[in-house]
C-alpha cells in the first residue's frame, strides 16, 4: 500500500474540500478501498476519512413514508432494522446475501454504491485494463470470461458491478443524494455508468462529490408483500453473484398492477429490466407471464466471452425471482438469504 | 492531523502513536501491541481469521485502518477469557473439537461471540452456519464449530437469564 | 520453549489406558485463548520485516528492478535481488533425494513461473517492506508461457508420486475389454488446486554467528534442518527450528520452500532477525499445488456386472524444472477386483511452480475419476452402485494378489449405507425432489488410502519422581499430534497422561519423520511405543536383578507396567513404583530409545490399506444448477483409533476436502500469461460453513495385527477419497447429467435451454 495523507473530516464541506484534490479518496468502511489499496489497484495520495462525520449514520423515515438512509449506515445495521426490513424486504435480503457478517458490519451503504468490479483483470495489476489504466486495453477479452458481462458491455470493458444491495435499489427507484459543488439527488439507475469508451468512469460522481444518503421513496414500500432478491453463487455463502435478480410485484385481485425487476452480475451497473416490467403490467402472475418477462429482460444480452450460459441463467433467475415474489415475501428473511437453498417451505437440514 | 489515537484494547484504555498512516488494526495488534492471537490469513477480508470485536461488533481487522478507529473499544481473543475462566464459546470450541490447526480459531471464536451478541441466529443451526460463513476453516472443523456456537449460545442465554433473575 | 507449555490437563476419563480415549486437544486451551504462538507471531528484539516481490510473468528473465525507488521508500533497509543475493553453499537446483525440490532463491535472473520470488525487500515495518516490494516495478524479457495439460508434447515420467512405477499391469486389459459385455471409456479432468492452509508460509529467522534459529511451520523438521544447513553451509546441529503449531499444512509445508529460505538469507544479509510471511496471493506458486490431471478410464464388465478390465491412464503436469507427477492412477491398483488392471502415465511440463504432495496426492484425483467411472459402469449394468461395488469387492489386493492385512470395507458399506438410508435410493437418476422442488441425488464412493509408515525416532525417560518425559520432533498441523502421541506416550510408559511431559515440534528432538502420507501417528507412535518399551525394560532389568525388589527374579515371567508401578505378571500382588526402583538404584532417570518404521515382512506379505465408504446427498436447483452437498455419511475402517474425537475431526476435514474437490476449488489459469486469475480466497473457493450442513463419520472397528504393533493405519487423507466421487455420483443421480470435468460447476449441470 502506498503512503498517503490522512485527513479526518469533521464536516461535509470540509470533506468535500479535502477530497476535491486529484488523488484524494473518501474512506468509509474501508472494506473495498483497503482491499484495492493492498492490491495496488488504487493508490490514493490522500485519504479523507468520513467515518467521523456526524449525522450520516441514521435511518430517517420521511413524512411522505419514504426513507433516507445515511451514507454511513452499516450494511448490517440497515438489514437488521426491523422497520426497514419490513418495508423493503428485498433490499434487506440483498444486503444479507452479500459478503460476510464481518464485512457487512463494517461496510457502509454509501460505499456499497462505489464498490468496484471483481473482474480479475482489473484486480491483476499486471494485466491490461482500461478501467484501471485508460487506454491500456482489456486483457479480459480472450481470457477467463466466464463471469463477465452479458449486457451493456463494450469492447473496452466487459466487467460487471458486484453489488447485491444496488440491485433491489435500482428496481425500487432509489435515489442518491450527493453533496459537492452542486448538491443534487439523482436516481440510482442513473448513478452508475456503462463502460462505453470510458470504463474508468464508473459513476456520475465528479471529483470531490460525496454520497451522503440513499433515498427509497414511499412507493417502493408498496411492493413489500411481494419482493424478493435471489442470488446464484458458486458456494452457498460468502461468494459474489454469478447472476442475481430483484423482483417486486404489486398484485391486486390476482393481477399484477406493477412489476419491478433488476439484475445483478450481468453488467457494469445494476440492470433495471424495464422492458420486462412492462410485459407484466396487467398480466396474471403465472409462469407464462414470467417467462415472457425473462425473455424481455435478456432480449439484448450478448455473451462477452465464454459466458453465454449466464444469459440463460439470468433469464431463469428473473422467472424464479418473479415466482418467489408472487408467492409472497416470507415472514422472516430465510436462513440462507437469497439462496436457491433458502428452503422456502422450511425444509430442515441436520444440525 | 496527529497520527495518535485512543483505543480501548481488551479493557485497557491506551493512547497509541502510529508511526505510519497505513497501519491496519490487524497489524497494529499483531506487530505493535504484542497481541498476535488475531491472525492474518489473507489480509483482504476473504477469510475471517482476523476477526475482532469493535464496539461489540465483529469486523475484519485487516480492512480497518487504525487511524479511522480512533476512540474504538476493541476486544481480541486475548481479552475474551476472564482470567483462567474461559468464555463459554472458548470452552465449547474445545469440547466440540471445533478446531484443528487452530489458526482460524481466534477469528472463529470472535466471530461466534459477535454472532451471539447480534442475536440473529437463535438456535437455528442453518442460520448459525450462514452467519459463520465469513470464517474459513481449511481443516474443515465446521461441524464442531456449529455445535459449539449453538451450545455456547444456549449457555450464555441461560446465564443471562440467571443474572437477570 | 519458554512460551509453550502443554501442561493444561484436559478433562478426561481414564479406564486404565489413554489410547482410545476421546480426549479433548491438549493444546486446545492455548489455541482458543490466542496464546498458541505460530511462526509469524514471533517478534525477537530488533526484528525487521521482509516482503517478497514476485514475478508477474511465467517464463523469461528479470531485466530491471527499480531498487532505487524501493530503497528510497522510508523504512526500507535493504533490497535483495539476484544481483546482490548471497550465493548459497549448495545449488538450490541440486536434487540429492526425491524429497528435495528445486528452489528459486535469487541465485539468477531466471523466471520459471508466475509468483516466483524475484526480490526481497527488508524494512523496519511491514508496511514499508510491502510497499517497497511494490515499488520495484520489474521489467522482463518475456518468453511465451506454456500452460495446461496440452502445453507441450507429453512424455512418460520415470516415476510418479514419491517413487511409484509409471506403468503397472496385471492381466491383459485389452483382452478384458474386448471380451466385456459392457464397456465404459471416459475422460475425467481435475484442475490445479492450491493447498491454501489458513496460515501462510512464514518464517522468523535469527542468526547468531553460524547458529541459526528459525520459527517456521514444518511438516518435516529433521529434513528441513538438513536442507537449510545444506543451503547455508551449516552443521545441521547449528540449525534450530521451532514448529510447535502449524496453521495447516496439507503437504505444502512438507519441504522448506524458496520463500522460507529467502527469509533466512535476508536475516543473514541484514544482520538482524527477519520475519517473512507470504501474502495469500503469493501462496499460488512457490509452495506447491496439486497438478491438474486428465484421466482416461476404460472399464469392462461381464454380463453379470463383474469387472473384466480396469485401464487407468493419467496425463498430468509438472513444472519445467522439477518433477512431481500426481499419481492418480494408483488408486486403481487396490480398490476393485478385476482380472486385468493396467495403469499408466504421461506428463507435460508447464511454466508453473512445481506441483507437490497435496492431501491425498494421487488418491484424491484418482478416486474421483475411478469412482465416477465405476458408477457409470454400475449404471450401464443396470445395477445399484453399492451392489456393484460389493459385487466387485476385492478380497485380495487386485494388482499384487496379496491379502489385505485387514479390510473392514464391507462393514463400512453396511454401516454407512444403513445410517444413510441407502436402501431407499431409486436406481434411476432424477427421481427425487425435496418439498421446495430441488433435485435430490444420492451417491456413494469407496474411500481408500495406503497405510504408510515413514521412519521416526523417539526418546522416553522415566524420572526418579516416577514421572516421564517423552520426546520426538513430531508435528501438529491440526491432526492432534500433541494429544494422540501423548496418549501413546503415556501408555508406552504405563503412566497416567498427567504424569508425563510430552515434547514435540522442535528440530532438536529425535527425528519423527514427516507428517505426511497419513503416517505420522503410526510412525511417531511406534517410535514412542518402542522408546517406552525400552525404558520400561531397563527399569525392569534393574528391579528384577535387585534382591530388595519384590520383582526380583521375575525375569521369566516379565512385568506389567501400569499406573507408574511394575507388577510381576505371575503375581500382581508383588509390585513397586518406578520411583522406588530408581531411588534404590540411585538413578536420577532412565532413558529408552525407540524407532518407528515399516515392517518389511508385513509389507511383502500383505497389502496395507485403510478403507471407507462415503454416502452423499446433494441438492441441485433444477434450473440454476447450483449444488449443495446437504448430507454426508462416511464410515471408515483404519485400524486402531488412538483418539476417536480427533479421528472424527480428521474424517470430517477430509470429507469437506472431498466436497471442495467435487464442487469448488480450482485455480483459474490465464494461459496467455501463466498467471492465476483467482489467487485469493475470495474467488479460489473452498467450502464455507454453509456448504456442509450435515456430516457424520462412523468409526468402524478394525483390528490389524500386521500393519504395526499398535495396529494404527492413518486417518488424515482417506476422507477426501470416496467423498469427492460420492458427490459427483450424487450430482449425476440428482440431475441425470454426468459431469466429467471437476469441479462440477453450475453451468455444467444447468439443464439445457428449455
Amino acid at each position: 500500500m502506498n503512503s498517503f495523507e490522512y485527513v479526518r473530516a469533521t464536516t461535509i464541506p470540509e470533506a468535500v474540500n479535502a477530497a476535491s484534490a486529484q488523488g484524494a479518496m473518501y474512506l468509509g468502511g474501508g472494506t473495498n478501498l483497503l482491499d484495492l489499496m493492498k492490491g495496488g489497484i488504487t493508490r490514493p495520495t490522500r485519504i479523507v476519512d468520513i467515518t467521523h462525520l456526524p449525522g450520516l449514520d441514521r435511518i430517517e423515515w420521511l413524512p411522505d413514508g419514504g426513507v433516507r438512509i445515511g451514507a454511513l449506515v452499516r450494511n448490517a445495521d440497515l438489514a437488521h432494522d426491523a422497520k426497514f426490513a419490513r418495508q423493503f424486504p428485498a433490499v434487506a435480503e440483498a444486503l444479507l446475501a452479500g459478503a460476510s457478517a464481518q464485512l457487512r458490519n463494517a461496510a457502509t451503504v454509501g460505499g456499497n454504491l462505489l464498490q468496484r468490479t471483481r473482474c480479475p483483470y482489473f484486480y491483476d495489476v499486471a494485466s491490461a485494463c482500461n478501467k484501471r489504466d485508460p487506454g491500456a486495453g482489456c486483457d479480459a477479452h480472450g481470457g477467463d470470461t466466464r463471469l463477465h458481462a452479458v449486457l451493456g458491455w463494450s469492447q473496452s470493458c466487459i466487467a460487471t458491478n458486484p453489488s447485491d444491495f444496488c440491485v433491489p435499489l435500482a428496481a425500487l427507484d432509489a435515489m442518491v443524494e450527493i453533496e459537492g459543488s452542486a448538491p443534487r439527488t439523482i436516481p440510482l439507475e442513473e448513478f452508475h455508468c456503462l463502460p462505453g469508451d470510458t470504463p474508468d468512469r464508473e459513476s456520475v460522481l465528479k471529483l470531490g462529490e460525496l454520497i451522503v444518503a440513499i433515498h427509497l421513496p414511499s412507493a417502493a414500500s408498496r411492493f413489500a408483500a411481494h419482493a424478493r432478491y435471489l442470488k446464484i453463487r458458486e458456494r452457498t455463502s460468502y461468494a459474489f453473484a454469478v447472476v442475481s435478480a430483484a423482483a417486486a410485484l404489486r398484485i391486486e385481485s390476482g393481477t399484477i398492477t406493477e412489476a419491478r425487476i433488476a439484475l445483478g452480475g450481468v453488467a457494469a451497473k445494476p440492470w433495471r429490466a424495464r422492458a420486462a416490467e412492462k410485459t407484466l403490467a396487467g398480466a396474471r402472475p403465472d409462469g407464462a407471464a414470467f417467462r415472457a418477462a425473462g425473455e424481455a429482460a435478456l432480449a439484448d444480452a450478448q455473451p462477452s466471452g465464454e459466458n453465454g450460459f449466464k444469459i440463460e441463467l439470468a433469464r431463469r433467475i428473473v422467472i424464479r425471482a418473479l415466482k418467489l415474489a408472487a408467492a409472497g415475501t416470507p415472514e422472516r428473511i430465510p436462513a440462507l438469504p437469497a439462496s436457491p437453498f433458502a428452503a422456502a417451505a422450511g425444509v430442515l437440514l441436520h444440525a | 492531523m496527529s497520527n495518535s489515537i485512543s483505543l480501548t484494547v481488551n479493557g485497557v484504555a491506551r493512547k497509541i502513536a502510529l508511526d505510519d498512516p497505513r497501519i491496519t488494526l490487524l497489524d497494529l495488534l499483531r506487530e505493535r501491541l504484542d497481541l498476535p492471537g488475531t491472525k492474518k490469513g489473507c489480509d483482504r477480508g476473504q477469510c475471517g481469521a482476523c476477526t475482532i470485536l469493535v464496539d461489540g461488533k465483529r469486523i475484519n481487522s485487516c480492512l480497518a485502518l487504525a487511524l479511522s478507529y480512533d476512540g474504538a473499544d476493541i476486544l481480541t481473543i486475548e481479552g475474551l477469557a476472564d482470567g483462567d475462566n474461559l468464555h463459554p464459546v472458548q470452552a465449547a470450541f474445545i469440547a466440540h473439537d471445533a478446531l484443528q490447526c487452530g489458526f482460524c480459531t481466534p477469528g472463529q471464536i470472535m466471530s461466534a461471540v459477535g454472532l451471539i451478541m447480534e442475536g440473529q441466529a437463535g438456535d437455528d443451526a442453518e442460520r448459525v452456519r450462514e452467519a459463520m460463513s465469513g470464517n474459513i476453516c481449511r481443516c474443515g472443523a465446521y461441524a464442531g464449530i456449529t455445535e459449539a456456537v449453538l451450545e455456547a449460545q444456549t449457555e450464555i442465554v441461560a446465564r443471562d437469564r440467571r443474572q437477570a433473575a | 520453549m519458554p512460551d509453550i507449555s502443554l501442561t493444561h490437563a484436559a478433562t478426561h476419563t481414564r479406564h486404565g489406558s489413554s489410547i482410545g480415549q476421546p480426549l479433548t486437544r491438549r493444546d486446545g486451551m492455548l489455541k482458543v485463548t490466542g496464546r498458541a504462538r505460530y511462526a509469524a507471531d514471533h517478534h525477537p528484539p530488533g526484528m525487521l520485516y521482509a516482503a517478497l516481490a514476485v514475478s508477474t510473468i511465467a517464463r523469461g528473465r528479470v531485466t530491471f528492478l527499480d531498487v532505487a525507488a524501493a530503497k528510497a521508500h522510508p523504512g526500507v533497509v535493504e533490497v535483495i535481488t539476484h544481483a546482490n543475493a548471497p550465493k548459497l553453499a549448495q545449488d538450490p537446483d541440486a536434487k540429492l533425494h526425491p524429497f528435495m525440490f528445486r528452489l528459486d532463491v535469487l541465485q539468477n535472473d531466471r523466471v520459471r513461473y508466475a509468483n516466483q520470488s524475484i526480490a526481497v525487500v527488508v524494512a523496519e515495518t511491514i508496511e514499508a517492506a510491502t510497499e517497497g516490494a511494490a515499488l520495484l516495478a520489474p521489467r522482463y524479457d518475456v518468453e511465451p508461457a506454456r500452460i495446461g495439460l496440452d502445453a507441450d508434447a507429453s512424455f512418460v515420467p520415470n516415476s510418479v508420486g514419491p517413487d511409484f512405477e509409471a506403468e503397472a499391469h496385471r492381466g491383459d486389459v485389452e483382452q478384458g475389454l474386448s471380451t466385456a459385455a459392457r464397456r465404459i471409456d471416459a475422460v475425467y479432468e481435475t484442475p490445479p488446486q492450491y493447498h491454501n492452509a489458513m496460515e501462510p508460509h512464514a518464517i522468523v529467522a535469527s542468526w547468531d554467528g553460524d547458529r541459526l534459529t528459525i520459527d517456521t511451520p514444518s511438516q518435516g523438521l529433521a529434513m528441513a534442518r538438513v536442507r537449510v544447513a545444506g543451503l547455508f553451509g551449516l552443521k545441521p546441529e547449528n540449525v534450530h527450528i521451532n514448529s510447535p503449531f502449524l496453521g495447516g499444512g496439507f503437504g505444502s509445508k512438507g519441504v522448506i520452500s524458496g520463500p522460507q529460505v529467502l527469509g533466512i538469507m535476508a536475516a543473514r544479509l541484514v544482520g538482524r532477525p527477519v520475519k517473512l510471511v507470504l501474502r495469500r496471493e503469493q501462496m499460488f506458486g512457490p509452495v506447491g499445488h496439486r497438478g491438474a490431471t486428465r484421466q482416461r478410464l476404460r472399464l469392462g464388465a461381464d454380463i453379470n456386472g463383474a469387472l473384466t478390465a480396469i485401464d487407468h491412464h493419467t496425463r498430468t503436469t509438472s513444472s519445467t524444472f522439477d518433477d512431481f507427477f500426481e499419481p492418480a492412477s494408483e488408486v486403481s491398483h487396490t480398490l476393485y477386483a478385476s482380472p486385468a488392471i493396467a495403469t499408466s502415465y504421461e506428463a507435460v511440463r508447464q511454466d508453473t511452480g512445481t506441483p507437490l504432495f497435496m492431501r491425498a496426492p494421487g488418491e484424491a484425483s484418482g478416486s474421483i475419476a475411478l469412482e465416477s467411472a465405476i458408477d457409470e459402469m454400475a449404471h450401464a449394468c443396470g445395477m445399484d452402485p453399492l451392489a456393484f461395488r460389493l459385487h466387485n469387492y476385492a478380497e485380495a489386493e487386485p494388482i499384487s494378489g496379496k491379502p489385505f492385512s485387514s479390510k473392514a470395507l464391507r462393514e463400512c458399506y453396511a454401516q454407512g449405507g444403513e445410517r444413510f438410508g441407502w436402501a431407499r435410493r431409486p436406481l434411476a437418476p432424477r427421481q427425487m425432489h425435496d418439498e421446495a422442488g430441488l433435485l435430490v441425488g444420492w451417491g456413494v464412493g469407496t474411500a481408500t488410502f495406503p497405510a504408510i509408515m515413514m521412519q521416526g525416532e523417539a526418546r522416553a525417560v522415566i524420572r526418579r519422581d516416577g514421572t516421564g518425559i517423552v520426546e520426538t520432533g513430531a508435528h501438529d498441523m491440526g491432526q492432534g499430534a500433541w494429544t494422540s502421541l501423548a496418549q501413546i506416550a503415556a501408555d508406552s510408559l504405563g503412566l497416567d497422561l498427567d504424569h508425563i511431559e510430552f515434547r514435540a515440534g522442535r528440530s532438536d528432538l529425535p527425528d519423527a519423520g514427516i507428517a505426511g502420507g497419513s503416517s505420522h501417528t503410526a510412525t511417531a507412535g511406534m517410535a514412542i511405543h518402542g522408546a517406552g518399551a525400552d525404558a520400561i525394560a531397563k527399569l525392569a532389568d534393574i528391579a528384577m536383578a535387585d534382591r530388595r525388589s519384590p520383582l526380583f527374579g521375575a525375569s521369566n515371567q516379565g512385568v506389567i507396567a501400569r499406573d507408574g508401578r511394575l507388577f510381576r505378571r505371575d503375581d500382581e500382588a508383588r509390585s513397586e513404583t518406578y520411583a522406588e526402583i530408581l531411588g534404590r538404584a540411585g538413578l536420577a532417570e532412565i532413558e529408552g530409545r525407540g524407532k518407528g518404521a515399516a515392517d518389511p515382512a508385513a509389507q511383502s506379505q500383505f497389502a496395507l490399506h485403510a478403507h471407507g465408504a462415503v454416502f452423499a446427498e446433494v441438492k441441485v436447483d433444477p434450473e440454476f444448477g447450483q449444488i449443495r452437498a446437504t448430507r454426508l455419511v462416511g464410515a471408515f475402517a483404519a485400524g486402531r483409533v488412538i483418539n476417536p474425537r480427533l479421528v472424527r475431526s480428521q474424517y470430517f476435514g477430509g470429507m469437506i476436502w472431498g466436497v471442495s474437490f467435487a464442487l469448488h476449488e480450482h485455480a483459474v489459469m490465464d494461459k496467455r500469461s501463466g498467471r492465476i486469475m483467482n489467487a485469493n480466497l475470495g474467488e479460489y473457493h473452498v467450502p464455507v460453513n454453509a456448504d456442509v450442513p450435515s456430516l457424520e463419520a462412523i468409526l468402524v472397528e478394525e483390528h490389524d495385527p500386521h500393519v504395526n504393533a499398535l495396529g494404527i493405519k492413518g486417518v488424515g487423507e482417506i476422507g477426501i477419497t470416496g467423498t469427492a466421487g460420492a458427490i459427483a455420483n450424487a450430482v449425476w443421480h440428482a440431475t441425470g447429467v454426468r459431469v466429467r470435468q471437476f469441479p462440477i460447476t453450475l453451468d455444467r449441470v444447468m439443464a439445457p435451454t428449455a
